[in-house]
């Protein structure tokens, strides 16, 4: 810890006396041990403006105080990884120069508070993560989770009541995400909608970005040289969002929630195009020094991180920052999380082209401060100081907390479910009349599984010309880089049902479901993201949960050889001391060497009837896995058992596998089989395909044929490893030797083509209602025909 | 002869890099303007592009049709010169009176984004004369506010003159448009506005097909060359 620095003389609505701190401390969320800490930084009691900076920057949504020591054990580095955790984004190396920049931030509470707003403003600040490190955005995506909408058929053949509030959730957080990407002009080209009642009172909004940048291009969040000048750019600062960093996202929800709107902050994206445009010009000008975007904590955080990065000090002059409202204290205006800003630093003798440059797009520019020699922060307001603190302290000296945690003893009942043991037949008789095939089309056509084209077709996939496989066209988007043939292929994937039967396998089973979607589109998947959505970190049970994710999370990242390039951990995800199921979201990107090698899952029609293309079964045989599955919980059978583990060697060999059949043009479609098992992963690549197809079902582990629990394993078992691909007749002899010589297991499970969905001896769909309910299943349930 | 075609951004224009692309794509110039421009630099041809001009938070298009490019963009098609505006584009051009009738908030009320099947009306425009009349094609269509409407008396001139040079497949009308109106000309046939995104069906590597080329090649001046050839990827 540096020196005392001398004594401050504050204005008189800046000073506090010691107990008056201690007051106002606890109102805005700090620990006693914290004010402590806070004043033997700085040698006396902090003033207004520094209790506010300080809690927001130690909250925990800025400080990962209660994560950090959890997180440092995750695999980070790699030839691949240009930059890692710590930036704003992880930046990768996708080969000729280029490099990808990407990232997944959690909005929940913001978003439960004011859907609209919550998820619109989460776009764009991950956008704004994105173009802070020099690239431009060209994808989002977002994984969205909000409680049963209802207004849906029921396996028993009933309709399930319409839930008013999730509907509003459910309309707000499409409306927000479509509202802001659409505008922004950045192609949305996937990510998950999962509607399921363990998130209806906290609804869960992960927004996903990803930029491109040639390696030079890459720009630094660091205050380096004395003297450079700090712009504000964007919006004018006012008094929307203030504290939201500490007050939403640090603090569990009660109901009336709505008192907290004036916390959530309001998206522009019209301002967000024009800054994004403006920020991409100056870069291609070499007129930022260093930059640092301005969403949480607004300029207390951009100011204390660049400085911090280097340090360095700043002195800032409050006065000179671009308001709404005038009459706006200090300590708000330092902490106001208005949108739509930047902080960009310039060498003096460039300021003017800067300007020009920020002044052609509209975009509204503010000198507020310089980089000075020394660690101090100094803000003036008025000519008085009103912060004079050390950078570090409030940027990367935050709390440190080793929280209590201990398994729940509730757990041993969760595992001794003997989740494996269903009967399809006697469910079949219990709520269908004994038909076996219709409770396996309502179970299929349920919202939670049918195709998510309603949430789609609400958001532009196509701007900026890059998109190859659009939303619904395979587990991961692929875009296609600007001047090169190659692409990205991104996925987003979650599943709290499987992290809530055992969050260190259950998330182990999220990478590899993240890593085998990119897989399926021929990528090589790289690197990871990822959001880990919690519950409450001082219950030692939900703090338990967390270490199991970060665990599971960095254990399967290392095994398959997708470093962490940053990420986002949200806590106190929990109402009225329920939690959420521990739901860790996984990003995972990979590389195309030329877009137009990139697979769907879409199933290919017969070109020619005599050969029609062949389905194989490729990567591990198919186990028992109905633990957190999809069908167990649309039949409402209790959560529980023991997750199938993942074998991420041969998850490896299976990517390597399929990259190699998507370059030599032997794969027509691949799709993981994941939540819904085999039958819906085949129902999904038919619609999309407009086709039908005839399977055989595999054998099951240890389940016999005349097993009455084969069945719903054979259709409905999410175990790991397993990709439904289709191949040329051509070429099935081809793939299965490159499969052989890999040690890969493939099966021959059938062929496509026809007008019905075969599955075995178990259940026949008709193509046409098939698509028909799954492309119109989701708007059949809101109320709005398709 | 390939043509030199301005495509022009406002502040908030997205599709305009697409256009530029799209327009290069099928072996034309593509030359960039800027709102605040007050000649057109000598182009052949202009694409007003799909976005969100100054944010759009008044009637999309209600500011863009103000700017001082746009000055320029009338006088160029009163003098006969070729004018496309794509979805937001369009809207300005209703905005600008430099085509009839108006486009509201979709009839569902929420932004639609998908590929919608169109037939091509007549050809002697410089967008449909790549194109058999008649013809099927599939386009993206990407826009909250699309839905054509016009009273019925200008409506059936539009019909009486051949004007309505694409329309929306039946079963297809995506806004709720009048007469599936999808795209409309001026009097003269020199101004076009559409609503769906021929700049995204130009690469058969891309999502979006290729069915928008002959479109992009009409307005370029490049129909026929071996640069504009494109199949017609999709039909439906």
């Amino acid at each position: 810890m540096s020196a005392a620095p001398p004594p401050v003389a504050f204005p008189p609505d800046e000073a506090l006396t010691p107990e008056r701190a201690g007051e106002l401390a606890r109102e805005l969320g700090l620990e006693d041990d914290e004010l402590a800490r806070i004043a033997a930084t700085l040698g006396r009691t902090p003033s207004v403006s520094e209790l506010g900076m300080y809690s927001v920057m130690w909250s925990e949504h800025c400080s990962y105080k209660s994560s950090r020591i959890h997180l440092r054990g995750l695999p980070t580095e790699g030839p691949q990884v240009l930059a890692g955790p710590g930036e704003n984004a992880g930046v990768v190396d996708v080969g000729d120069g280029l490099a990808v920049t990407f990232k997944v931030e959690s909005h929940n509470h913001p978003s439960a508070v004011e859907p609209v707003q919550g998820a619109a403003t989460g776009v764009g600040g991950i956008l704004r993560d994105i173009l802070t490190m020099g690239a431009r955005p060209i994808a989002v995506m977002d994984a969205l989770r909000v409680g049963d909408p209802g207004g849906w058929t029921r396996p028993d053949g009933t309709v399930a009541p319409p839930v008013a509030r999730q509907r509003h959730l459910l309309d707000g957080v499409v409306r927000g995400v479509g509202m802001y990407g659409n505008c922004v002009g950045v192609p949305n080209v996937g990510g998950e909608t999962v509607l399921d009642d363990a998130y209806a009172e906290n609804p869960l909004v992960n927004a996903y970005a990803l930029g491109v940048l040639r390696h030079e291009e890459l720009q630094r969040a660091r205050a380096e040289r004395p003297g450079d000048l700090a712009v504000l750019l964007g919006s004018a600062t006012g008094r929307d969002g203030i504290g939201g960093a500490s007050v939403l996202a640090s603090a569990t929800f009660e109901a009336g929630g709505e008192d907290k709107r004036p916390n959530v902050q309001i998206g522009d994206p019209f301002a967000e195009k024009l800054l994004i445009e403006c920020c991409l010009e100056l870069y291609a000008r070499g007129l930022v020094a260093g930059i640092q975007d301005m969403g949480a904590a607004g300029i207390a955080c951009a100011t204390s991180e660049l400085a911090s990065a280097a340090s360095m000090g700043m002195e800032v002059d409050l006065d000179r920052v671009h308001l709404r409202d005038a009459t706006m204290a200090s300590w708000e205006i330092l902490c106001s999380e208005s949108q739509e800003r930047m902080l960009a630093l310039v060498r003096p003798d460039r300021l003017e082209e800067l300007l020009a440059v920020a002044a052609r797009w509209q975009v509204p520019a503010s000198v507020i401060g310089e980089v000075v020699e020394g660690a101090t922060l100094r803000l003036r307001r008025r000519g008085d100081v009103v912060v004079a603190a050390p950078a570090r302290s409030l940027a990367d000296e935050g709390p440190l907390l080793d929280r209590p945690r201990a398994r729940s003893a509730a757990r041993d009942a969760v595992a001794a479910v003997d989740a494996d043991a269903v009967d399809l037949a006697a469910e079949a008789a219990a709520r269908a009349g004994g038909d076996v095939a219709l409770l396996v089309a309502r179970l299929l056509a349920a919202p939670a599984l049918a195709a998510k084209d309603w949430v789609h077709a609400q958001y532009d996939d196509t701007v900026r010309g890059g998109t190859v496989l659009p939303p619904g066209a395979a587990g991961a988007g692929v875009v296609r880089l600007p001047g090169s043939r190659r692409a990205v292929a991104m996925s987003l994937v979650g599943n709290g049902r499987w992290c809530e039967v055992d969050p260190r396998e259950g998330t182990r089973r999220v990478v590899a479901a993240a890593h085998r979607d990119v897989a399926c589109t021929g990528a090589r998947p790289l690197a990871a993201t990822n959001c880990l959505n919690l519950g409450d970190p001082t219950r030692p049970d939900q703090m338990w949960e967390l270490v199991e994710v970060v665990g599971g999370l960095g254990d399967a990242c290392a095994a398959l050889g997708t470093p962490v390039t940053g990420g986002n951990v949200s806590l106190y995800n929990a109402t009225s001391g329920r939690p959420i199921p521990p739901t860790p979201v996984v990003g995972v990107v990979g590389v195309l060497a030329d877009a137009a090698d990139a697979v769907g899952r879409v199933l290919r029609a017969s070109a020619d009837p005599v050969a029609p293309d062949v389905l194989l079964l490729l990567g591990a045989p198919t186990a028992p896995g109905l633990a957190g599955s999809e069908l167990r919980r649309l039949l409402d059978l209790p959560v529980g058992g023991v997750l199938a583990p993942v074998d991420a060697d041969l998850e490896r060999r299976l990517a390597g596998v399929l990259a190699d059949a998507a370059a030599a043009g032997r794969l027509t479609s691949a799709g993981s089989v994941g939540r819904g098992g085999l039958a819906a992963a085949l129902v999904r690549a038919a619609v999309a395909g407009g086709t039908g197809a005839r399977v055989a079902l595999p054998d099951v582990a240890g389940v016999p044929r005349d097993d009455a629990r084969w069945a719903a394993q054979a259709l409905f078992s999410e175990a790991p490893g397993r990709v439904l691909a289709g191949v040329p007749a051509a070429d099935v002899d081809a793939v299965l030797a490159a499969c052989a010589a890999a040690d890969v297991p493939a099966l021959r499970l059938g062929e496509v083509g026809g007008d019905a969905v075969v599955l075995g001896d178990v259940a026949t769909l008709d193509l046409a209602t098939t698509v028909d309910d799954h492309r119109g299943a989701l708007a059949r349930a809101l109320g709005e025909d398709a | 002869m390939a043509a030199r075609v301005g495509v022009v951004t406002f502040p908030g224009s997205l599709d305009d890099h697409d256009a530029a692309a799209a327009v290069v794509a099928v072996g034309g110039e593509a030359v960039a303007l800027w709102h605040e421009d007050d000649d057109l630099r000598g182009v052949d041809a202009v694409v007003l592009p799909g976005g969100f001009s100054y944010g759009d938070y008044l009637r999309c298009g209600a500011v863009a049709h103000l700017a001082p490019v746009m000055r320029a963009v009338a006088r160029h098609a009163a003098d006969g010169g070729t004018v496309l505006g794509i979805c937001n584009g369009f809207q300005v051009l209703c905005e600008a009176r430099l085509l009839p009738g108006a486009l509201l908030r979709n009839e569902r009320l929420r932004f639609v984004s998908r590929p919608v099947g169109l037939v091509v009306g007549r050809t002697d425009t410089p967008a449909t004369a790549g194109y058999a009349e008649g013809a099927r094609i599939v386009l993206p269509v990407k826009h909250g506010e699309g839905r054509y409407v016009a009273d019925d008396a200008t409506l059936d001139r539009l019909e009486a003159e051949d004007r309505i040079v694409l329309r929306y497949a039946p079963g297809e009308n995506p806004n709720g448009s009048l007469r599936d109106v999808a795209g409309v000309c001026s009097e003269g046939r020199n101004v076009v506005g559409l609503m769906p995104h021929p700049e995204h069906a130009v690469d058969p590597v891309l999502a979006g097909g290729t069915d928008g080329r002959p479109l992009l090649a009409g307005v370029a001046g490049t129909l026929g060359t071996p640069a504009a050839a494109g199949t017609l990827s999709r039909s439906r």
